[in-house]
């Protein structure tokens, strides 16, 4: 059963691997848009010079460089800030990268409310649903370090595009890095309640269901870190096993994970969902652990829609 | 340089330049949509590339060693359609299925659709910074090959169009060609009254590009200034084609009326009559 561990830096996990990657791969080529060093691209770029491109401050025109390289044979990384990478670039992701199918791989660091201090300007809650919604998109969201290494060689392993999001807060290490494209990790198995995580939540997940089983409930918990492609079969087996489903995420309720969810069970195997995310509101700053309890997802909050779920299905009084 | 041309090639291109051109308004009035003055505009630009600048081998379209050619103003597909069936590329009569449902001829260029399309455009300011990504991926090796962008002057208003030229100045690309279709006019009127560009080659030169202004439908002045662009090693060359939109066909010239829609049968007609052109894909 897997427990919450220290905590480490997804970045840092990224750039060493990259690194990894790239003394394997002499195809692969890396650019970032004057934040190397905060996304850790910056260790490919002293290692292999020749191969790196810091455009500056041009993150649309980045993806469209980055797709040019891919479409002549080359395996493009190209990283920034997630709400640059997602947003500020959107379009150009659309036509360049996925409409050409360019073999390009975003790795895109600072998602959600973690951000912190830099406040909502920044701290982007809607990349995981512009991104799922492109086709031939890849969209993972690791969890951890560990998870974050193996999601790096994963993608890429696999021709296409894809989105990987990062935080830029550390946290704990909750997967063994047995990740796979395609599949959910279960990372605790129980048959009264599901509850579905990705990213920075599933170790609060991990932590709820380790208080409940305390009590007497067993919830299982699902690593969704392969957003798309979603493995279905493993939530609609949870969906009949246990007949709730909790869902947590550090991104907008309307078009995150749990959206994926709410609809995909209930087009195939209606059970009760409830949400946990950000409300359709824009962050601000402060301390980010601090603002992800100010924003819906504490573990108060946890709790309480988890004991609302069990009480729905007549689980609990 | 310009002497160099002879006038047997200027010929050619002539020939060639009116089957294009009849076909972009055969192909835009069976479409009964698409951008037939933005086509007719770059037409000789293109038709210079395709018979005689770019090294291609219609045989063998996935040749590493083949130059690219982006079309960053994608809307002008018909002309680069017409040009490439007339190169061997694809059947002429396919031309007629532009935009047509199940067609490989999309309304904008499509690589997916078509393999010897280099990169799908559309939205504007793209396509400049795939062709730096191409150009890029030239110079790692071990292809030798050179790139080509077309751009539109309404392109020119997209800041994401000089983001992709400061990158190819800065990178110093001189494997990196851009030609500007300087037709003057937008989807709404002339680009100088909604957002104007100039002076828009000093603005090439301020980027680090070997600038050169030309008239993009006289050939020896087209074929002038690819031979020039050719021997410059230091940078990027830019090129600033003056061109009328609509050229060729006299009602639809140097008007925005013909940006975004297509000719009637009876202006099809005409269209056909004032350029001598019977043959071309089937009606």
């Amino acid at each position: 059963m897997t427990t919450v561990g220290p905590a480490e830096s997804l970045r840092d996990a990224y750039g060493k691997t990259l690194i990894e990657v790239g003394e394997q791969d002499p195809n692969l080529v890396v650019l970032d848009a004057d934040l190397s060093g905060s996304t850790r691209t910056a260790l490919f770029g002293q290692r292999f010079p020749e191969r790196f491109f810091n455009v500056g401050v041009m993150e649309p025109t980045m993806m469209s460089i980055a797709a040019g390289l891919a479409i002549s044979g080359r395996t493009a990384f190209a990283s920034t800030f997630a709400v640059f990478g997602a947003g500020q670039a959107y379009n150009v992701v659309r036509q360049s990268i996925c409409y050409n199918h360019a073999n390009v791989k975003i790795v895109a660091t600072h998602a959600g409310l973690l951000v912190g201090g830099d406040g909502g300007t920044h701290q982007i809650l809607e990349d995981i649903g512009l991104m799922r919604g492109l086709p031939g998109m890849t969209v993972i969201v690791p969890a951890d370090a560990p998870t974050t290494r193996a999601a790096i060689r994963a993608v890429h392993a696999r021709d296409g595009p894809a989105y990987v999001r990062l935080t830029r807060e550390s946290l704990p290490v909750v997967t063994d890095g047995s990740f796979q494209i395609g599949k959910a990790a279960e990372l605790r198995s129980g048959n009264d309640l599901t509850i579905v995580a990705v990213g920075a939540l599933v170790a609060r997940a991990l932590t709820v269901a380790e208080e409940l089983a305390q009590v007497g409930v067993s919830a299982r918990v699902l690593d969704f870190a392969s957003v798309k492609p979603f493995d279905e079969p493993a939530l609609l087996r949870a969906a009949r096993d246990t007949g709730a489903i909790l869902v947590l995420e550090e991104h907008s309720v309307l078009t995150g994970v749990g959206a994926l969810v709410a609809s995909t069970t209930s087009e195939n195997y209606p059970v009760p969902v409830r949400r946990v995310g950000v409300p359709d509101v824009f962050g601000e700053s402060g301390d980010p652990w601090a603002l992800l309890d100010r924003y819906g997802m504490s573990l108060e909050r946890i709790r309480e829609e988890a004991w609302e779920l069990l009480r729905a299905r007549g689980k609990v009084q | 340089m310009a002497a160099a041309t002879s006038d047997e090639t200027i010929r050619s291109l002539e020939t060639t330049a009116r089957e294009i051109r009849s076909d972009i308004l055969r192909m835009t009035h069976a479409a009964g949509s698409g951008h037939p003055g933005g086509s007719l505009s770059v037409c000789d630009l293109v038709n210079a590339l395709v018979f005689h600048e770019l090294r291609l081998d219609p045989t063998r379209p996935d040749w590493p060693e083949r130059d690219r050619l982006v079309l960053s103003k994608g809307h002008a597909a018909p002309a680069l359609y017409a040009a490439l069936a007339l190169r061997g590329y694809l059947p002429r009569e396919e031309l007629l299925t532009l935009r047509q449902l199940g067609s490989r001829l999309q309304g904008h260029v499509d690589r997916g659709k078509l393999p010897f399309i280099e990169a799908s455009t559309g939205g504007l300011g793209q396509g400049i910074g795939m062709a730096v990504g191409m150009a890029l991926a030239a110079r790692l090796g071990p292809t030798t090959y050179r790139t080509v962008a077309i751009i539109g002057d309404g392109e020119c208003q997209a800041g994401s169009t000089w983001e992709a030229l400061l990158a190819g100045g800065h990178y110093r690309l001189s494997n990196l060609l851009v030609i500007l279709d300087r037709n003057g006019y937008e989807t709404d009127g002339p680009t100088e009254s909604i957002m104007g560009i100039e002076p828009i080659a000093d603005k090439l030169r301020a980027f680090r590009y070997h600038t050169l202004e030309i008239s993009g439908h006289d050939y020896r002045e087209i074929l002038g200034a690819f031979a020039e662009a050719r021997s410059v090693t230091t940078g990027p060359t830019a090129i600033v084609a003056r061109t009328v939109k609509g050229k060729g066909v006299s009602f639809m010239e140097g008007t925005h009326t013909y940006h975004g829609k297509a000719p009637t049968s009876a202006e099809l007609g005409r269209a056909l009559a004032e350029l001598g052109a019977p043959g071309g894909a089937a009606q």
